[in-house]
């Protein structure tokens, strides 16, 4: 059998503060993803969501247990992972397509060759003719594009996103989710999505995984079986529905005080 | 405005905008005007109080005659030489303590920024330096340097390296974590980091410094010469001091302030280049 993409076994992470508390984040947390799958986590507000990305992109080590990445345990920055943040992360003194050209730069391709690429993959995201505007003169929306786009032109097998769409408003995120299924189905990388949304994750993802609030370990598992390709109108059929409130009541019983 | 954003083709303005627009241009006129008024004013009230006897020119001098000091000055040369070498030697002092601090202070501030463990052991010590008035430094530098061009550009040295490297410092210790962990995800090395992400992100804090650490710079100049010089302005006040010249002191404190404001001018174009990325100030006027 093949090794799994990502393979999290038994992980713990604990953080100290500079007064010598010690927080556990993630308890005994397992998960496997495999070539290609889609995965999503949910889980309530401080439940160690991000820190399972953190730990996959060997920024931030767990303190027990190990990560694997396609068979092979992550000793620092993997080049086949790609990130995506949920704050903008995009280089404000950079324009859009020196931002997107800074991933192929930094690995060394030649600094035309690199542009030329980017030029490509700005098209690729819908934001032809703004190559070279600046950040901030950009909506929210369009600089989430940019980050899809610098994620995407490094091709990476693992995709790692972390709640990348919540600071949108709710049309500007049905539109950025399809743009990234768009851009996903057509290499398949595999993917861990983390976001507090339900519907967000049932739309994008083959497997909903649900944490408990924190220290954060696996409470269920969903499979999501519906067709692909998705369009945002999915979350009209009764099955979305359904598996909406079935989540929903999972984690009900976690965010409830 | 520093920055064009020019997605939208400007249409016909309409009466409105164009009233509007006049209404900001006479409040640009009417700045303008009472500063001109103001400044004319002040002397005019310097003048008058000094002729009528309620000031006393030994110790206040006067604008007259500070505008004739600074006509002697410029038609016969000083006492020292024709003003403009001097000035040119203050100048080049001020120049290369400016220039020598603060790219000392650049490096240094960035070094220290990224490396935890070297900026929890100097930062004491220079906590220290910091609190010491370094003026005083400027004797011992004319003890080691001697009176010439050395020891000014030393103390100017001085005076600007922990502007800088403070506000270095400080930017780097500033600069985004997810855009540093951007860039190592996207392939980044330690040292591309350092220069494509900590160093612009620290740009604007650096810029700012060297505003304040120009006028460090003179004045350290121009302190050095007031200790010991041959040549410079430094050495014309102390030299009008001397003589109970007041109205060579205001001249000389004239010719700096020229210099300062063309400096300041100078940093400001640097800086608007430099930073065109960020999002322009707008000021919104009422319509």
């Amino acid at each position: 059998m093949m090794s799994p993409a990502i393979e999290l076994s038994n992980v713990s992470r604990k953080f100290i503060s500079p007064k010598g508390k010690v927080t556990l984040a993630l308890r005994d947390f397992s998960l496997q993803v495999r070539e290609g799958e889609f995965c999503a986590i949910v889980g309530p507000t401080g439940c160690g969501k991000s820190t399972t990305l953190g730990m996959i992109t060997g920024l931030n080590p767990p303190s027990s247990g190990s990560v694997k990445v396609f068979g092979k345990p992550v000793s620092g920055v993997d080049p086949k992972i790609g990130f995506v943040f949920q704050a903008d992360a995009v280089f404000p003194w950079k324009s859009v397509l020196d931002n997107v050209a800074c991933g192929p730069i930094f690995r060394g391709l030649d600094p035309s060759a690199a542009r030329d690429k980017a030029a490509d993959w700005v098209r690729r995201v819908g934001l032809a003719g703004f190559e070279h505007h600046y950040p901030h003169q950009l909506s929210g929306g369009m600089r989430k594009r940019v980050a899809l786009a610098q994620t995407f032109i490094n091709e990476p097998a693992i995709l790692l996103m972390d709640e990348p769409f919540s600071a949108l408003d709710v049309q500007t995120r049905a539109m950025m989710q399809e743009e990234l299924l768009g851009l996903w189905s057509e290499r398949k990388a595999s993917v861990v999505f983390v976001t507090h949304d339900i519907d967000e994750a049932i739309t994008l993802a083959d497997r909903v995984v649900v944490l408990t609030k924190g220290p954060g370990s696996v409470k269920s598992v969903y499979d999501i079986p519906l067709p692909r390709p998705r369009a945002t109108e999915a979350r009209y059929t009764p099955e979305f529905i359904d598996l909406s409130r079935q989540i929903w009541a999972d984690l009900k019983a976690e965010v409830s005080i | 405005m520093n920055t064009t954003t020019s997605t939208m083709t400007p249409a016909v303005p309409s009466t409105e905008e164009r009233l509007a627009l006049r209404r900001a241009q006479n409040y640009r006129r009417l700045v303008i005007g009472l500063r001109t008024g103001l400044a004319l004013a002040a002397i005019a009230a310097w003048e008058i109080t000094v002729r009528i006897g309620w000031l006393d020119p030994f110790f206040f001098s006067q604008p007259s005659a500070i505008y004739q000091q600074l006509a002697t000055w410029l038609t016969e040369g000083t006492g020292q030489g024709p003003l403009w070498s001097e000035l040119l030697v203050t100048m080049e002092e001020t120049a290369l303590g400016f220039l020598i601090g603060s790219v000392l202070g650049i490096i240094c501030g960035i070094a220290l920024g990224r490396n935890k463990l070297a900026a929890d052991v100097f930062s004491i010590y220079i906590k220290v330096a910091n609190a010491i008035p370094r003026v005083v430094l400027g004797s011992i530098f004319i003890i080691m340097f001697g009176l010439g061009m050395g020891s000014k550009v030393a103390l100017a040295v001085v005076m600007v390296f922990f502007v800088v490297f403070g506000n270095a410092f400080q930017g780097v210790r500033e600069a985004d974590r997810n855009m540093i962990a951007n860039a190592y995800i996207l392939g980044a090395n330690a040292r591309q980091v350092t220069t494509s992400v900590v160093l612009p992100s620290a740009l604007s804090w650096i810029l700012a410094s060297l505003h304040v650490s120009f006028g460090f710079a003179l004045v350290g100049a121009v302190v050095g010469e007031f200790l010991g010089a041959r040549h410079g302005i430094g050495l014309l006040i102390s030299t009008a001091q001397g003589t109970f010249n007041a109205a060579g002191v205001f001249a000389a404190m004239i010719v700096l302030a020229v210099v300062a404001l063309g400096a300041e001018y100078l940093l400001t174009a640097v800086e608007n280049k430099l930073l065109k990325w960020k999002p322009p100030q707008f000021v919104e006027m009422g319509m």
